[in-house]
């Protein structure tokens, strides 16, 4: 009887050490869900969400403040991911969320360019080329398309332009054709 | 005699290969314009070389391979650039893409042709030729051959393997490739095993072409190049499922055939290098099969850029009720409509059709999970699973079920009873597939780049607040060190005042007022008179109250 008791404390005593051990040693750093959120965002970071970016968007749905279906770039196909991960329902766009755009990158007419630099300063991932009293210009690779450079511009030189199709960036489409109902 | 093993599935749909095979190759005429595409292979673009209104020869190169994943482009025949532009491609898109287009002189005149022995050539040097020369994979795939040939030889291939299995019915270009110019074929194996250094050499042909058998096996008598008369049975030709019929290897989910120690190539890439290699002359023709709704259905050797309009009246022009094309076989090829495509490196065939050859499909039942498709697929796949999880956009479940093993041999969709587009499904979910893939890769960059901004922000921040820190720090330091000279002690900003005023008692001394110098005597007199005023009054004042301090200010005014 003392033994079988010994022999279970024992036991129940080591586990803890070793839960206790582990709760220290590999505790994650900073909020995995939250990453995991980002990892899905498409980065664009436009604040369409109503966030200042995507990391603070994931930070929000993390903590359970912002539906999922606030994020226009991420498309539905977004949506449907989040709702996969978070294992909730999908939600389709609605309310005050615009749908999604087609992928568009910034142009400045640099003709018109005035060189004051505000755009470069709203752009969040350092897209835009240039200095002060001098034409500025767009890196069209790292342009996410957000458009928060197009407001601050006081020359009204910069427009989105759409991504045209090309065969490298072609998709097949989804298949439609008419399905029989069996009688 | 060797043993041969089975890949899993395969169907046997009608051959259809008689119609072509009977008559030999015919050399096509040079057409008065060809179009040629800067992209015909797998990879990026090549990067053009020629301008607009410039005179070229046959073979001159066109277009420069750009970056590791590409080939040259080369003029088929001489004449003049009209321009380098945009124009429809041979590309299920249907959109158009850069191309140059050349206006044949007729005169046909070949550019400088340099021929080397490639034994005595380096293997790199020899891989940049073939690169520069246009040489890449035409079973179909276009992979450009320096990079697959781009291996360390001897040790890593034990056996090179050439496709001359042709399985897609009504194809006969390979066919009669080996038929009429097997000791061509043989020369340029011969380069490839100088590349490859492979233990042992295998040609693969389906058994519903005896002749190419016979004329291959003519050819490579005492070179060591064994010739192999494999089953027929769709799709031999696809690689893994030859590799696996020939050696009995089975190339790793997601892996290439250098994984189990292969390399294949195909026949007429064969024959390609041995063009280049020992005649000098690239990439810049290939033979074309013909057939379907024609008169005459036969192989032409058609020059790259030869629209597919122009091959269709050599053979006698599209029979009566013939609408839209095939480029390639039936079962993969690609469904076009528009005539003024032009023949690129991965065309072999150009099939009219007709309803009475490929009658439209009846309309597709839902799936009733018979697994018919499971049977047929030749790389072990579960297409009734894919087509669930394309169909519900199910993307991150159908990598599981290994899609991109699918080889898009359309097997399933020829079995399958209910008449499902299977294989248009799993494009589809390919290329949704590799999208995300893209754009996930952009998002990582996006993500970097902000954070990095976020980063550089909050620094500047800091180190303005540092030095500010570092300058008050700096200040106190200078109080405390210099107590001796007298300075004020009590706060900073007394100390700094005191200072501000020092200056200021400075300056005040150092500027003398203008109207003071060149002064007559008279003047001189008066100041002097002032002067004392102002000293009694001073007087005055330090002697009474300061209440009257009035009357010096009188005496001032
Ligand atoms: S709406 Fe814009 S900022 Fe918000 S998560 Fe989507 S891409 Fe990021
Ligand atoms: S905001 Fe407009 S004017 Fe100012 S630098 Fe940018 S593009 Fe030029
Ligand atoms: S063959 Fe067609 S009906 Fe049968 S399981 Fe496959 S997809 Fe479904
Ligand atoms: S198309 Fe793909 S899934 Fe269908 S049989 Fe061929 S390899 Fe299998």
């Amino acid at each position: 009887m003392l033994t079988a008791l010994l022999v279970m404390s024992a036991i129940a005593l080591a586990l803890g050490a070793a839960l206790g051990y582990s709760a220290i040693k590999l505790k994650v750093e900073g909020n995995p869900l939250a990453d995991k959120i980002d990892a899905i965002l498409p980065q664009t970071q436009c604040g369409q969400c109503g966030y200042p970016g995507c990391k603070p968007y994931a930070a929000a749905i993390a903590a359970g403040e912002a539906d999922i279906n606030r994020c226009p770039p991420g498309g539905e196909e977004g949506i449907r991911r989040l709702a996969d991960l978070l294992g909730v329902e999908f939600k389709p766009f609605g309310g005050e969320t615009a749908g999604p755009k087609a992928r568009a990158v910034a142009f400045i007419d640099e003709n018109a360019c005035i060189g004051c630099t505000l755009c470069i300063q709203a752009c969040p991932v350092d897209a835009i080329a240039g200095a002060s009293k001098q034409m500025h210009t767009v890196i069209t690779q790292e342009c996410t398309g957000c458009e928060l450079c197009v407001a601050p511009c006081p020359v009204n030189c910069i427009s989105m332009v759409p991504l045209p199709q090309t065969p490298q960036t072609w998709k097949w489409q989804y298949p439609v054709y008419a399905l029989v109902p069996v009688k | 005699m060797k043993t041969l093993h089975h890949f899993h599935g395969g169907v046997h749909p009608e051959q259809h290969k008689l119609e072509s095979s009977a008559l030999p190759s015919v050399c096509a005429p040079v057409p008065q314009r060809l179009i040629l595409p800067l992209q015909q292979h797998l990879g990026t673009r090549a990067k053009a070389v020629v301008r607009a209104g410039d005179k070229v020869l046959k073979g001159q190169l066109l277009a420069r391979a750009a970056g590791a994943m590409s080939a040259a482009i080369h003029a088929p025949t001489s004449g003049t650039v009209l321009s380098v532009d945009f124009h429809a491609l041979p590309h299920p898109s249907g959109l158009p893409d850069l191309c140059a287009i050349i206006e044949a002189d007729g005169e046909d005149l070949w550019a400088e042709r340099a021929p080397c022995d490639f034994r005595a050539a380096d293997r790199a040097e020899l891989r940049a030729k073939l690169r520069d020369g246009g040489i890449v994979g035409l079973g179909g795939a276009t992979f450009p051959a320096h990079l697959k040939f781009d291996c360390k030889p001897a040790r890593e291939i034990r056996t090179l393997v050439l496709n001359g299995a042709e399985c897609e019915p009504w194809i006969t270009s390979d066919d009669r490739l080996m038929r009429e110019r097997a000791a061509e074929i043989v020369r340029g194996i011969e380069i490839l095993r100088y590349l490859a250094s492979p233990g042992e050499t295998l040609v693969g042909i389906e058994d519903n072409k005896p002749q190419a058998v016979t004329a291959m096996r003519q050819a490579c008598a005492n070179t060591g190049i064994e010739v192999v008369a494999v089953p027929t049975l769709y799709p031999t030709g696809g690689e893994k499922q030859l590799i696996k019929v020939l050696t009995g290897k089975e190339v790793p989910s997601g892996g290439y055939p250098l994984h189990v120690g292969v390399l294949c190539s195909n026949v007429a890439t064969a024959y390609a290098a041995h063009r280049l290699i020992n005649c000098g002359e690239p990439m810049i023709s290939r033979l074309v099969t013909v057939t379907g709704s024609v008169r005459t259905p036969q192989n032409f050797e058609a020059l790259l850029g030869t629209p597919i309009e122009e091959l269709v009246k050599l053979a006698g022009g599209a029979l009566p009720g013939s609408a839209g094309y095939i480029l390639g076989g039936p079962m993969m090829g690609l469904h076009v409509s528009n005539g003024w495509l032009p023949v690129v490196k991965s065309t072999n065939c150009v099939i009219v059709k007709s309803p009475q050859l490929f009658p439209p499909l009846p309309p597709a039942l839902p799936c009733i999970r018979c697994t018919r498709c499971a049977d047929a697929c030749p790389a072990d796949l579960q297409p009734q699973e894919l087509y669930w999880f394309a169909k519900s956009r199910n993307f991150d479940k159908i990598k599981n079920y290994h899609l991109f093993d699918c080889i898009e041999c359309g097997a399933c969709n020829y079995v399958c009873p209910s008449h499902i587009p299977l294989v248009q499904y799993f494009r589809f979910a390919k290329s949704e597939l590799r999208a995300l893939e893209h754009e996930s890769a952009a998002a990582a960059l996006a993500r970097e780049r902000y954070e990095y901004r976020q980063m550089r922000i909050e620094r500047d921040k800091q180190e303005k607040a540092e030095k500010l820190a570092q300058k008050e720090k700096a200040a106190l330091a200078a109080r405390q060190s210099a107590p001796a000279t007298g300075v004020s002690q009590d706060g900073s900003a007394q100390a700094r005042i005191q200072a501000a005023l020092e200056r200021a008692r400075e300056q005040a001394a150092a500027v003398k007022p203008k109207n003071m110098d060149s002064l007559t005597s008279q003047q001189q007199a008066e100041i002097a008179e002032i002067e004392a005023r102002r000293a009694k009054a001073r007087e005055l004042a330090q002697g009474q109250a300061s209440g009257k301090t009035e009357q010096a200010t009188d005496e001032h005014g």
